[in-house]
């Protein structure tokens, strides 16, 4: 239980791999109690208050890593400008789930059904990673690599996620795919923001979970759709260039088949939106 | 370590592995077993109970986060021998069948009452979604909570 954000950094420099972050304990409590974590040693970080609060800027806005989702839907900045992470945040879990999970936690869990990275993705968050040397900055997207794989050193802690205010007058579309409405790890989970110019679609971002060992920034997507008219061709172009993009699976939760389908339906509803 | 916390108004201190589920410490250290564990990985919402003035999972929370904090346990909703409007509703209205979940509804309940005093009914719906009821008893749980804030 470090004192400080100082002592935390410390302490995972001196020892770095053999400690782990403990934040909010949502996902590392149970898999604890489960026997199914190597780590033997945690670094309590609830209790830092370094790594929490919400700042604004006219530039952005910067959460804390340790910003709970039940702090991000009351914010209202993130209400009226990123409505889709308020509406992440408030279908993860339940309420005493969101009291205590964390944004930060979100994102190192790396889990590819994860709820609030799709809109972070398509918010073009940015992370900062800090530790005893320093900080550094960079884009979230490409920060997960693999299946639970990331870019991130053992003695560095994730400390904030930073927001670009660029989003008005976009179209914003979230919707996660799970077997009840809450308490549900997603089946399927998509974000999709837009903005039509003279009737064309102009900076559209996509980004969908659950569909591949990370959550995917359709890039490809996000190309056949840009400077189109919104209608069927479009669309069925889009649907085939996401086929592509997005490698779903078998799994307890659901189909290959079924996941890749409510994808495809997910980004015509989408779209349908878009349409005047 | 020892860990020293407020638990329905009372200090207490215990001794104990810094990762011990609260749920644990209560139910084994400080007998307040009105505290249920259902699927003990945080899906059910049996375990609720309220630290500093929000609802948790007691499962999920190892004991050394509670440091400096203050419980409410189902143990402490009732005051002077009183029970609370919620936990008298729930009995009037038959909002409990096998009990398990019970705890947890109360204490979700109780919490959406401060945030919330006259709830739509989907508010309740969204309120108490952390907690499932396996007696399928719903509405009249839901009912329950209706009837508690109208006294």
């Amino acid at each position: 239980m470090p004192g400080s954000l100082a002592d935390a950094l410390a302490l995972l420099n001196t020892e770095p791999g053999v400690w782990k972050p403990f934040a909010g304990g949502t996902d590392l409590m149970v898999l604890l109690e489960a026997g199914k974590l190597d780590h033997r040693n945690y670094v309590n970080i609830w209790g830092l208050s370094e790594l929490r609060g919400i700042a604004v800027t006219d530039a952005h806005i910067t959460l804390g890593a340790l910003t709970t989702y039940t702090e991000v839907q009351a914010h209202p900045i993130l209400k009226s400008e990123f409505p889709m992470l308020c509406q992440a945040a408030s279908e993860t879990g339940g309420l005493a789930i969101q009291n205590r999970g964390t944004l930060g936690g979100n994102i190192v869990n790396a889990s590819p059904a994860a709820d609030s990275p799709p809109a972070l993705l398509v918010y073009d968050a940015e992370i900062e990673l800090i530790s005893t040397l320093g900080s550094r900055w960079f884009p979230y997207n490409g920060f997960h690599t693999g299946y639970k794989q990331m870019q991130i050193a053992p003695d560095e802690l994730l400390a904030r996620i930073r927001l670009p205010r660029r989003t008005r007058g976009a179209s914003h579309y979230y919707r996660k795919v799970g077997t009840r409405k809450a308490q549900a790890i997603s089946k399927v989970c998509f974000a999709g923001l837009a903005r039509i110019d003279q009737g064309h679609i102009e900076d559209v971002r996509i980004a969908v979970g659950s569909v591949a060992p990370i959550i995917v920034r359709c890039v490809e997507t996000e190309n056949t759709l840009r400077g189109e008219k919104p209608g069927a061709e479009t669309t069925q172009a889009a649907c085939a260039s996401l086929s592509r993009e997005i490698s779903p699976i078998d799994d307890i939760r659901s189909t290959a088949q079924y996941r890749l389908q409510v994808a495809q339906n997910l980004l015509t509803d989408f779209l349908s939106t878009l349409e005047t | 370590m020892q860990i020293n916390f407020k638990v329905n108004g009372e200090e207490r201190s215990v001794e104990g592995f810094p990762m011990a589920r609260l749920l644990d410490v209560l139910r084994e250290q400080l007998h307040l077993t009105g505290t249920k564990e259902g699927c003990g990985e945080g899906e059910c919402g049996a375990c609720t109970v309220i630290i500093d003035g929000q609802i948790v999972n007691s499962c999920l929370v190892p004991v050394a986060q509670v440091n400096g904090s203050e419980i409410t346990t189902i143990e402490g909703v009732a005051s002077n021998g009183e029970l609370h409007a919620v936990q008298q509703a729930f009995i009037d209205h038959g909002g409990a069948q096998c009990g398990i979940c019970t705890p947890g509804m109360v204490l979700a309940a109780v919490d959406l009452l401060k945030r919330n005093p006259q709830p739509t009914e989907n508010d309740i719906r969204n309120g108490l979604a952390g907690n499932l009821c396996r007696c399928t008893g719903y509405m009249k749980i839901f009912e329950s909570v209706v009837r508690a804030y109208q006294k």
